[in-house]
C-alpha cells in the first residue's frame, strides 16, 4: 500500500543470491498499485493521492505566501517570490518578453505542480512519480495544446493563423513534403511529445531506481554478493542525486517549451 | 545418475528489445552531446546572447531527448517471455 518499499519486499522476499531463485526483475507491474479504497466501480490509488496533494500543497503554498503581500515581504512571500521570479526570469521572458506576463500565473502553477508531482518519486512513503502514469499527463498537454491553438485563432484570426504556418521561400516541389511534415510536426508531434517526454522521464527514473534497490535487497545475503551490493547502493544514491536534477529539468522544460509555444501562437514565426 | 545430469538446464535468453533499445540510445546519445557542445561554444562567442541560446538549446535538447524516451517503449514489447 505505502510505498514502494512493499512492492521491493514483495518482489525480492526472501530471495537473495545463491538461494536458488532469479533476479526478480522489476517492471511493468510496479506502476500498478491495489486501490486504497472503492467507491463502487471507482478505484482512489496511490498516484491519484499523490496528484491530489500536489494540487493541495502548490495551493496552499501560494495562498499562504501571496494572501496578504507586504510591499517588504516578510517569511513565506520571500520564498514565493523567489519561485515566481525565476519562473518569470528564466522560463517566461526569454520566449515571450515582457508582454508575457498575463500567462506568468498559468506558467508559475504548471511548473511548481509539475515539479512536486516529480519530486514525490524521491520523497521516502510516497517514492512513486504520479506523472509516470500517462494519465496525468495527458490532460496537461491537451490543456497545453487548447490554449496555444486558441490564442493563435484569437490573435491571428482562423485563416491568418493557418496561413502564417504556410512555409514561405521554397521552391514548389519542396511543399509535397514539406506540407505533410508541417501538419504532422502541428497537430501531432508537438503535443504528443511534450506529454511522452515528462511521462517517459519520470516512467525511466522510477524504474531505475526501483532496479537499483531491488538489486541491492538481492545481492545482500552473507556471500561475495554483499560486495556487489554495496556497489548497487551506491547506484541507488547516484540515480537518487540524478533523479533530482531529471525532476527539476522535466518541469523547466515543460514549461519553456509551454511559453514558446504560446508565443509561436502569438505572433507569426517567420 | 549424477547429480550434475539432474540439476535442471540453465537457459540463457537474449533480451533483444533491450539490445535494440542500447542501439537506439546511441543517436540521441552523440546529438545531445553537439546541442550541448554547440551551446557552449555559442555562449562562449558571444555571451551577451547567452538567454536567447539557452532557449534554443533547452528545445533542441528536448527534440533530441524524445528520441530516446520513445525507443524506451521497445523492451517492454519486445521482452523475453
Amino acid at each position: 500500500m505505502i510505498g514502494d518499499v512493499r512492492v521491493v519486499a514483495d518482489a525480492a522476499g526472501g530471495c537473495h543470491l545463491f538461494s536458488g531463485c532469479g533476479f526478480p526483475a522489476p517492471g511493468l507491474q510496479n506502476f500498478n498499485f491495489k486501490p486504497l479504497f472503492s467507491v463502487g466501480s471507482f478505484h482512489f490509488t496511490k498516484p491519484m493521492l499523490i496528484a491530489v496533494l500536489c494540487t493541495v500543497i502548490v495551493i496552499a503554498f501560494f495562498w499562504a505566501a501571496f494572501r496578504k503581500p507586504k510591499l517588504v515581504p516578510r517569511g513565506i512571500q520571500n520564498l514565493g517570490e523567489l519561485g515566481i521570479l525565476a519562473v518569470r526570469d528564466q522560463i517566461l521572458r526569454p520566449s515571450l518578453g515582457r508582454k508575457g506576463d498575463v500567462y506568468l500565473p498559468f506558467l508559475v502553477s504548471l511548473f511548481f505542480y509539475i515539479f512536486l508531482m516529480n519530486l514525490m518519486e524521491l520523497i521516502p512513503v510516497f517514492q512513486f512519480p504520479a506523472m509516470s502514469r500517462i494519465g496525468f499527463v495527458v490532460p496537461l498537454a491537451i490543456m497545453v495544446y487548447g490554449l496555444y491553438l486558441y490564442l493563435g485563432f484569437k490573435n491571428q484570426g482562423a485563416w491568418g493563423y493557418i496561413s502564417n504556418m504556410w512555409p514561405r521561400g521554397v521552391p514548389w516541389p519542396v511543399y509535397i513534403i514539406l506540407i505533410p511534415v508541417e501538419l504532422l510536426r502541428f497537430f501531432i508531434i508537438q503535443p504528443f511529445t511534450l506529454g511522452i517526454r515528462l511521462f517517459a522521464n519520470m516512467f525511466a527514473g522510477h524504474l531505475l531506481l526501483v532496479i537499483f534497490t531491488v538489486a541491492t535487497w538481492y545481492l545482500a545475503s552473507f556471500t561475495i554478493g554483499l560486495l556487489f551490493a554495496v556497489g548497487s547502493a551506491a547506484m541507488v544514491l547516484f540515480v537518487f542525486v540524478l533523479e533530482l536534477l531529471i525532476d527539476l529539468l522535466q518541469a523547466f522544460i515543460f514549461t519553456t517549451l509551454t511559453a514558446t509555444y504560446i508565443a509561436s501562437a502569438l505572433e507569426a514565426q517567420h | 545418475m549424477s547429480a550434475l545430469a539432474t540439476a535442471a538446464p540453465v537457459v540463457y535468453q537474449l533480451n533483444f528489445g533491450a539490445l535494440g533499445y542500447g542501439l537506439a540510445a546511441i543517436g540521441p546519445g552523440i546529438g545531445i552531446g553537439l546541442v550541448f557542445g554547440h551551446a557552449i561554444e555559442a555562449m562562449a562567442r558571444q555571451p551577451e546572447a547567452t538567454a536567447r541560446i539557452s532557449l534554443y538549446m533547452w528545445i533542441g535538447f528536448s527534440l533530441t531527448e524524445i528520441l530516446a524516451l520513445l525507443g524506451l517503449v521497445v523492451p517492454f514489447i519486445f521482452h523475453a517471455a
